[in-house]
């Protein structure tokens, strides 16, 4: 096992680069919610102009928030280059650093070269990167340098994604991007959480030894099957609300304004008619001051999903957190006294969204709170993953290729024989 | 002599299929119902720039109905008909930017029709369109910048033109394969110059009202034709 000692200058920083992460996510919120996503009709240069040189007195109308947002991007590119470099030379020496670093640093240059061919070259590598650097990861959890190089492939690809949907004028390249985004903010919360000294010392440790030989406060939680129904339905609520996101980016870029223009009732009613009759009467009666497309019946559709999807993620959230409630309650067991915060932190996200979802309705979509529905979207979703990737000890995953090992071997021994596996592995390692 | 008589014949044959050819459709289109009421374009006011060019409260501009309830920016256009478009040597339609709103917001051109979008404004304008059968655009026009031209291959109705700078700005284009199209004025009128005889399909487009349109059957003959259209806001 990698017995690095925490750095809490590489944690400060890595909570730094979710910070600003989050700060992207609501300039680009911000972008759609405003509908300015092709303000800037050029990329990567804004009007002609390297964007880093664009006049300040240019930054006019809708222009200010999605120039904004690229410079925002490319400041997050920037941290997430550093951060990748960081854990990469921490980890390793020699001739291997220096390619590391080498690689990172030709990618840096490559990006600022600003020609589309190199552009498309380094998301399709970036794709790539992606998927052996996390199945690298997979097999050398305490590695943390592949999620790095992850997270630097995942902010590339974005960057571009995000190019490519103005230049291309695809929309749908937009649900794409929005949905990159939230999983990019989950990845950087993840390195945030796995760079801290509580998870090396707390989680981390009680999963790679022995359980006799470790304090009371670090073994794992009970293995009764009760909780490991938590687990599970934590970990299935938390993929469902990815799901809502997509939902809800879907809905986004459909640039049609509010699908339904009431709540809790749908064109007054439980559930509103889609008929063409119906929808050309909705239509004729909707005066948009934006320039919002007509409505369709299947954005009806998608409207009242999401709708019913909040509540299947509200219910599942409040079971998660109601099962929760005992979790840490005795025997020094710190980690299930922070799930069960986490998980009533968690509920609260969830209740305020759907207040925000609301709120976005009766506003009719106003800009500042339709944002700050993505943004709390995005941290129920970083909330949901963190407490899988704490309650099921994810970081277990050496547990061979089973990952959250406990899901596929709940009732084995007296104890998760993820962990139990994952720290025979981890001990090797170590 | 027989000679003389099948010439004459013809000639004659030919000049009075010439006489009915040239036939006009006239009409009027009104509104029943009552329709929502228009929005004040608050983004436009509040803009720091776009809101020194406006007087008072611009509204939105959906339903311009007139005293008697005549609707205006209706598109009129014959159905059924493909690749008769003179759009290649018609002259070029105008969309202007005027106070950070498009002028006129409704507009109907031909395919292969040259559509000049000028920026009269003191500010940058980006003109995107976002068609359904033609290839999306996205151009920026800088303030006192050359225009721009548009053309399209495809017939389509309310094409959009919209501005994402000043994202309340938007109009519609509709795309016709042949040149008997018209807009109503203010008074809800249009005329539709030059058909040739036949059985035509006519139909009524209004973005809100009637945007799959509302059909007629009519025959053109000699000299104008009058039809009058009601739409119906539910």
């Amino acid at each position: 096992m990698n017995r690095l000692p925490t750095n809490r200058w590489l944690h400060g920083f890595a909570v730094l680069t979710a910070l600003a992460t989050f700060v992207l996510l609501g300039a680009g919120g911000l972008v759609t919610s405003k509908g300015v996503g092709m303000a800037v009709p050029d990329w990567p240069n804004t009007y002609g102009y390297n964007m880093f040189l664009f006049p300040v007195s240019q930054w006019i109308g809708g222009i200010f928030y999605e120039h904004s947002h690229r410079l925002i991007g490319a400041g997050v590119g920037l941290l997430t280059a550093v951060l990748a470099a960081w854990l990469w030379t921490r980890e390793t020496t020699g001739r291997s650093r220096w390619l590391g670093i080498g690689g990172i640093a030709l990618t840096l240059v490559l990006m600022s070269a600003r020609l589309m061919p190199v552009y498309l070259a380094l998301a399709t590598g970036a794709v790539v990167v992606i998927v052996l650097t996390l199945r690298r990861f997979v097999k050398r959890p305490d590695e943390l340098r592949w999620l790095g190089l992850t997270a630097l492939a995942a902010v590339i690809l974005q960057g571009v994604l995000g190019g490519l949907r103005v230049v291309w004028i695809q929309d749908e390249l937009g649900i794409v991007h929005a949905t990159l985004a939230q999983l990019f903010f989950v990845l950087v919360c993840v390195l945030a959480l796995f760079t801290s000294r509580w998870w090396r010392e707390t989680v981390n440790r009680s999963a790679a030894e022995p359980e006799d030989a470790k304090p009371v406060a670090q073994r794992p939680f009970s293995p009764e099957p009760a909780r490991l129904t938590t687990h599970k339905l934590a970990l299935a609520v938390t993929l469902l609300i990815l799901g809502q996101l997509i939902l809800g980016a879907t809905m986004r870029h459909q640039h049609a304004g509010l699908a339904i223009p009431d709540f809790p009732l749908a064109y007054g009613r439980l559930w509103p008619a889609m008929d063409a009759e119906s929808v050309a009467r909705y239509n004729q009666q909707r005066i948009e001051v934006l320039a919002h497309n007509p409505i369709t019946a299947f954005q009806i559709a998608l409207q009242m999903a999401h709708r019913l999807v909040a509540l299947a993620i509200l219910v599942g959230v409040a079971a998660v957190a109601w099962r929760a409630k005992r979790f840490g309650r005795g025997d020094g067991d710190r980690v299930g006294a922070v799930l069960r915060r986490l998980a009533w932190g968690w509920l609260s996200l969830i209740v305020a969204q759907v207040a925000l979802g609301a709120w976005t309705i009766w506003s009719n979509k106003a800009a500042d709170v339709a944002t700050a529905h993505v943004l709390v979207g995005a941290l129920s979703l970083v909330a949901g993953a963190l407490w899988c990737v704490i309650g099921l000890r994810c970081r277990g995953w050496a547990a061979e290729a089973a990952w959250c090992g406990a899901l596929k071997f709940p009732h084995r021994q007296s104890g998760f024989a993820g962990e139990r596996s994952a720290g025979m592995i981890s001990g090797v390692a170590g | 002599m027989k000679t003389g008589i099948g010439f004459w014949a013809t000639a004659i044959a030919l000049a009075m299929t010439s006489a009915v050819r040239a036939g006009n459709i006239t009409g009027t289109v009104k509104l029943t119902g009552t329709p929502p009421p228009e929005k004040v374009i608050t983004p436009l006011i509040e803009d720091a720039t776009c809101g020194k060019l406006v007087k008072g409260k611009p509204t939105t501009q959906f339903y311009v109905v007139g005293p008697n309830q005549e609707l205006a920016d209706v598109v009129v256009m014959l159905k059924g008909i493909s690749g008769k478009s003179t759009g290649a040597s018609a002259p070029p339609a105008e969309l202007d930017q005027v106070g950070c709103i498009y002028t006129p917001s409704i507009l109907a051109i031909q395919t292969g029709q040259k559509l000049i979008v000028k920026n009269s404004d003191p500010v940058l304008h980006n003109v995107s369109t976002v068609p359904t059968k033609n290839p999306p655009d996205n151009k920026a026009q800088l303030p006192g910048g050359p225009d721009l031209t548009f053309t399209f291959a495809k017939p389509e109705n309310f094409l959009k033109f919209k501005c994402d700078v000043h994202p309340w700005m938007f109009a519609w284009v509709t795309v016709v394969d042949h040149p008997w199209f018209a807009v109503t004025d203010k008074n809800g009128k249009f005329t539709i110059k030059d058909v040739p005889p036949g059985k035509y399909t006519i139909t009524a487009l209004h973005r809100k009202a009637a945007p799959e349109g509302v059909d007629k059957e009519i025959e053109v003959k000699d000299g104008d034709v009058t039809v009058d259209f009601t739409l119906e806001v539910k």
